[in-house]
């Protein structure tokens, strides 16, 4: 697609882009969110006008004063602007987060759990954690050394079967961990970094391109790793027990509830068939290695 | 704006199922989008599912209606939970204890069930034992959510029901009626009217349901006061399939009508079996249509009131609105507001609505 077809789509009725399982109808006149887009997702296909779109997502400017003094950039979803205006310049940002809070609020055909997910030798590593454990630092280091990428933020399990479907977005990065991967991971391609959001400075990172093209390869988890970093501490892997692997998915996933029993079973058995570690390390050529030696 | 920029895809589906057969994918995403925002999806994938024609919607929409039906499930799943946790805590006070609305379709496994929604678990109990079972549940940790003292008072001298209940470990919210309409309303349905009719759960030893037909006129009472209208939609199709389920009872209609003569709930029935035979085809006989068209309000109101409704009970998407629509909406809740109170109170409430800091 051209970037002018692009924008086009983007000023008008719609780009209507593929994500995994989800395509969303997106518009914005703001540049930083065209440039973002044809930076971001420009290996992602883009379906026709006559497709179905899951979400119909937009990201502009509000009316009024805020035009013009102090900008602010507002998502919406359906029309109704769901979040509060963040400041003028975070619109690719928002535009991010809004659509990981589409799928974590209404994708209940999956079970959704904040985590990475990553594949190799068609086996998932999963990799759940709060904000600030150093998840998508981690993630984006493995996603340049060997691994292929599902998802930074969310990992999309099927309840019934137990696969992880592969919802390939851009990496997002925060504070320190930007310089870090730009020094770790040369050849990754970096979006502006956009300063004092709420999360601090988050830069994005464009998505590999197996990670793009293999959407459609879902993986089993076959291994679950609660990542930690800690400044101090030699890269360690310890097993973890089966029940704080399981309480820790619990506390990591968007709609445990809304699964009931099937939600519970689901991850029941992903402990079960899954090696649970903790890890906990400083250097990412450590983690890297010690990654190396699963499967 | 075209009549087809506002079309209503919810509407005409809960009327006619069928005419999904012929949806384009443009049609498919319209409908999902406004039965989204209806709180429509698991009512919409469960008669779409009676009729057999759920295996052939397409996927991309099929992926939305399974994530609404697993919603749903999950929320009748604790509805019934609370049901147990609620009875429990009140058993000893050994009071009638009611359910009401959507619990009182789940628990009675009534076909208005089918795909609903719930936020919270409504209850209904006499009046003179309300501090009772107010006390009790708080032993059992319900705690009250609103906390301003003009809240409180208007709540527990004016409304139907206590100033809504919390759980405080489980989050989950309770509303404890005494009536189906607010004290301070012009209609009067006498409560114990509704408990002495009211038909014990089989099952669930305590608890009881309301009688089909005052269950019916509640329905209605409830929807056509309500000062907001975004579950309207739902709510009327609630009611259409409780009038296609007891409808087909013998000597259901006659009942009905008796009834809202009793329960002073004429001109609710009137808008009742009007709106949901124009709106979704609720098969009403013509001689209840006719006896209830007697309580309704003179032209040229009628008619105004016919194109509130219309334009009203939508799915709220902006999709489906209609350029009256804001107008009607603002409108329905001045008359609600009307309705429920009398004038100079009313003024009193909306000022100090207006003038008080948001809590």
């Amino acid at each position: 697609m051209t970037p002018r077809a692009l924008r086009q789509q983007l000023h008008g009725t719609g780009l209507r882009l593929r994500t995994g399982p989800i395509v969303t109808s997106i518009r914005s006149r703001l540049d930083a969110v065209v440039d973002g887009i044809s930076l971001h997702y420009a290996g992602h296909a883009v379906e026709d006008a006559t497709a179905f779109a899951d979400f119909s997502v937009s990201v502009e400017r509000p009316a009024g004063l805020r035009r013009w003094i102090s900008p602010q950039v507002v998502f919406s979803i359906d029309g109704d602007a769901s979040f509060a205006p963040l400041p003028g310049d975070q619109g690719f940002p928002m535009l991010e987060w809004g659509l990981n809070w589409c799928v974590s609020s209404h994708c209940h055909q999956f079970l959704v759990v904040h985590a990475a997910v990553l594949e190799r030798g068609g086996k998932a590593l999963l990799l759940p954690a709060p904000s600030g454990s150093g998840k998508s630092t981690l993630c984006a280091a493995l996603a340049f050394n060997g691994w292929r990428v599902l998802s930074d933020e969310l990992a999309l399990l099927d309840p019934r079967q137990g696969h992880a479907v592969a919802l390939p977005r851009p990496i997002s990065l925060k504070n320190e961990s930007i310089d870090l991967i730009r020094a770790f991971a040369p050849q990754a391609t970096f979006g502006p970094v956009v300063h004092e959001t709420l999360k601090g400075n988050v830069a994005h990172l464009r998505p590999p391109p197996d990670a793009v093209a293999r959407a459609d390869e879902p993986a089993f988890p076959a291994w679950l790793v609660a990542p930690r970093f800690s400044a101090s501490a030699e890269a360690r892997l310890d097993p973890m027990p089966k029940a704080r692997a399981f309480m820790g998915l619990v506390s990591s996933a968007f709609n445990y509830n809304v699964h009931g029993r099937a939600g519970f079973r689901a991850l029941a058995r992903l402990v079960d068939d899954a090696d649970c570690y903790e890890f906990s390390y400083h250097r990412l050529d450590d983690a890297v290695r010690i990654f190396d030696r699963f499967g | 704006m075209n009549a087809e920029s506002s079309l209503d895809l919810v509407r005409l589906s809960l009327r006619d199922p069928d005419c999904v057969r012929e949806f384009s994918a443009s049609s498919w995403e319209r409908l999902i989008r406004q039965a989204r925002s209806a709180g429509l999806l698991a009512r919409l994938a469960a008669l779409l599912d009676e009729r057999a024609l759920l295996a052939s919607v397409p996927a991309g929409p099929a992926a939305h209606f399974l994530a609404g039906r697993t919603l749903a499930s999950a929320q009748q799943e604790e509805v019934r939970r609370e049901v147990t946790h609620i009875a429990d805590a009140l058993r000893s006070l050994s009071l009638p204890l009611i359910l009401l609305k959507g619990t009182a379709y789940l628990l009675a496994g009534l076909p208005a069930s089918l795909g609903r929604t719930f936020s919270d678990v409504d209850v209904l109990v006499p009046k003179n034992r309300l501090a009772e079972a107010e006390a009790a549940l708080m032993l059992a940790g319900w705690a009250t959510t609103h906390h301003s003292d003009y809240d409180q008072r208007y709540y527990r001298r004016w409304m139907h029901e206590l100033p809504p209940l919390q759980h405080i470990r489980r989050q989950t919210l309770l509303d404890v009626h005494h009536a189906i309409l607010p004290d301070t309303a012009r209609l009067k349905p006498p409560s114990y009217k509704l408990i002495e009719a009211a038909e014990p759960l089989d099952g669930h030893p305590g608890l009881s349901v309301l009688s089909p037909a005052d269950m019916v006129l509640h329905s209605m009472a409830h929807l056509f006061h309500n000062e907001e209208m975004s579950n309207g939609l739902r709510d009327l199709s609630d009611l259409d399939l409780l009038l296609r389920h007891f409808g087909a009872r013998p000597g259901f209609w006659e009942q009905l009508v008796e009834r809202s003569k009793e329960l002073d709930l004429e001109r609710p029935l009137y808008y009742g079996l009007r709106q949901t035979q124009a709106i979704l085809d609720t098969p009403v006989p013509t001689t209840a249509l006719a006896t209830s068209n007697g309580a309704a309000p003179r032209w040229p109101l009628r008619g105004v009131m016919d194109l509130l409704w219309a334009h009203a009970l939508r799915s709220p998407h902006r999709t489906a609105r209609r350029p009256m629509t804001g107008m009607a909406l603002f409108a329905l809740y001045v008359r609600a507001h009307w309705l429920r109170m009398p004038p100079v109170q009313l003024a009193c409430h909306l000022a100090v609505k207006a003038t008080r800091r948001k809590a």
